[in-house]
């Protein structure tokens, strides 16, 4: 099974549930952090020995000999990274996606891929309180590259579709989010019950709604703010899975990389019914 | 001489838009026929990423001397720098008084060091 835990807005508590649930699982579990701009999930589950892999992706080179600066791949590109100008053809190796689309269009046969730094895919085991291990799988885009699909979409790779997977996914509902939640059974909304959680909640569900992948609400910190994303997800059918108060002491816990199932550990048992439930539900094959 | 101007609207009484790339219309104006073309930056204006790059392209294209808007980003600066349009910053005025202003040698000059 694949699980992603998103959310829209950034900050309402993704590591949290999906480390949490990568401990609570009580079976063997693949962790992904796919917020490969700022990857925090080892510093709660905290893998032992920790291999390095560069990760590069894929961006076009052009043949100047072949290249008639036609306009095909230009017009192809729908991320602007490639310009034509003065007879020239100008590749933005920082705004290409590895979509590898333009040397299909090119009728010159004149680009051909040369790999580009992005950053680094971590990988180490973390053996659970109960035994049992995590294959935690960190993506970290280098400083100063501004493209992270191509590395989600490496960090992914290594899901294995019979065993549980856990991917800890980017805040936002835009390209990086897309990329990570793409081909999950199911998605875990991490939601706060304030005006700018239940504004970027809205927009994650038109886009799950979008790609047709069900998902579920969490609401942490449920005891402040108002009643908005309640009556949200009565209003729009959306299954509210789990709520858990705000508490500073978990807060305090956080800053200092504990598990929260360490603070409240009657978290688990509900985190595991909230699993039971989607596997049951969403996934035959666990 | 040829300077373009980044306008809100196709006329020389709309104010200088500050952005660039995602200006909704460039004015492009001929200092020897004393009159303006206006160019299209819709497109742009809801481009996820690059619009830059586009608008660099749509100014060279226009064989513009002189841009005028509030500043520019590294990309679009390369660009235009390797093209040989020169850049130059205005506040929010309107468009004929920016262009006043360039003639009379009051706007200053977008340079390098300014591109972050």
């Amino acid at each position: 099974m694949i699980l992603a835990i998103a959310s829209g807005k950034g900050g309402t508590g993704k590591t949290t549930i999906s480390t949490a649930l990568a401990v609570a699982a009580k079976q063997k579990v693949n962790f992904f952090d796919c917020d490969v701009e700022e990857p925090n999930g080892m510093i709660f589950l905290k893998p032992e020995s920790v291999t390095t892999e560069q990760t590069f992706s894929q961006v076009p080179q052009i043949d100047k000999e072949k290249c008639t600066s036609c306009g095909a791949c230009e017009s192809f590109c729908q991320f602007n990274a490639i310009i034509t100008l003065a007879g020239r053809t100008i590749v933005m190796n920082e705004m290409c996606h590895d979509c590898t689309g333009c040397g299909y269009v090119c009728p010159n046969n004149a680009i051909s891929f040369n790999p580009f730094k992005i950053g680094e895919i971590n990988r180490g085991i973390h053996l659970s309180p109960d035994g049992f291990e995590i294959n935690v799988v960190s993506g970290v885009l280098d400083i100063g590259r501004t493209m992270s699909p191509p590395l989600i979409r490496q960090v992914k790779k290594d899901i294995k579709p019979g065993e549980l997977n856990i991917l800890d996914c980017p805040p936002g509902s835009s390209c990086p989010m897309l990329t990570a939640v793409d081909g999950s059974d199911y998605v875990i909304l991490v939601t706060e019950p304030t005006a700018f959680g239940l504004h970027d909640l809205s927009i994650a569900v038109d886009t799950l709604r979008e790609i047709n992948i069900p998902f579920g609400v969490i609401i942490n910190k449920s005891d402040i703010g108002d009643s908005g994303v309640t009556d949200y997800c009565k209003k729009e059918e959306i299954d509210i899975l789990l709520e858990i108060n705000s508490m500073p002491e978990v807060a305090k816990q956080y800053s200092e990389g504990v598990n929260i199932l360490n603070d409240i550990p009657e978290v688990t048992e509900k985190l595991q019914k909230v699993l039971e439930m989607i596997t049951t539900d969403y996934c035959e094959v666990v | 001489m040829i300077i373009a101007i980044t306008a809100d609207k196709g006329d020389l009484k709309s104010r200088v838009n500050p952005r660039f790339g995602r200006a909704p219309v460039f004015i492009v104006f001929d200092t020897e026929k004393g009159d303006f073309e206006v160019v299209d930056n819709a497109i742009n204006m809801d481009a996820t990423q690059g619009a830059g790059i586009q608008a660099a392209k749509t100014i060279i294209n226009t064989n513009a001397d002189v841009l005028i808007s509030g500043r520019f980003g590294p990309k679009a600066f390369n660009l235009l720098e390797n093209s040989s349009v020169k850049t130059y910053v205005s506040g929010e005025i309107t468009v004929k008084e920016a262009i006043n202003q360039y003639l009379a040698n009051n706007l200053k000059e977008f340079t390098k060091e300014e591109v972050l």
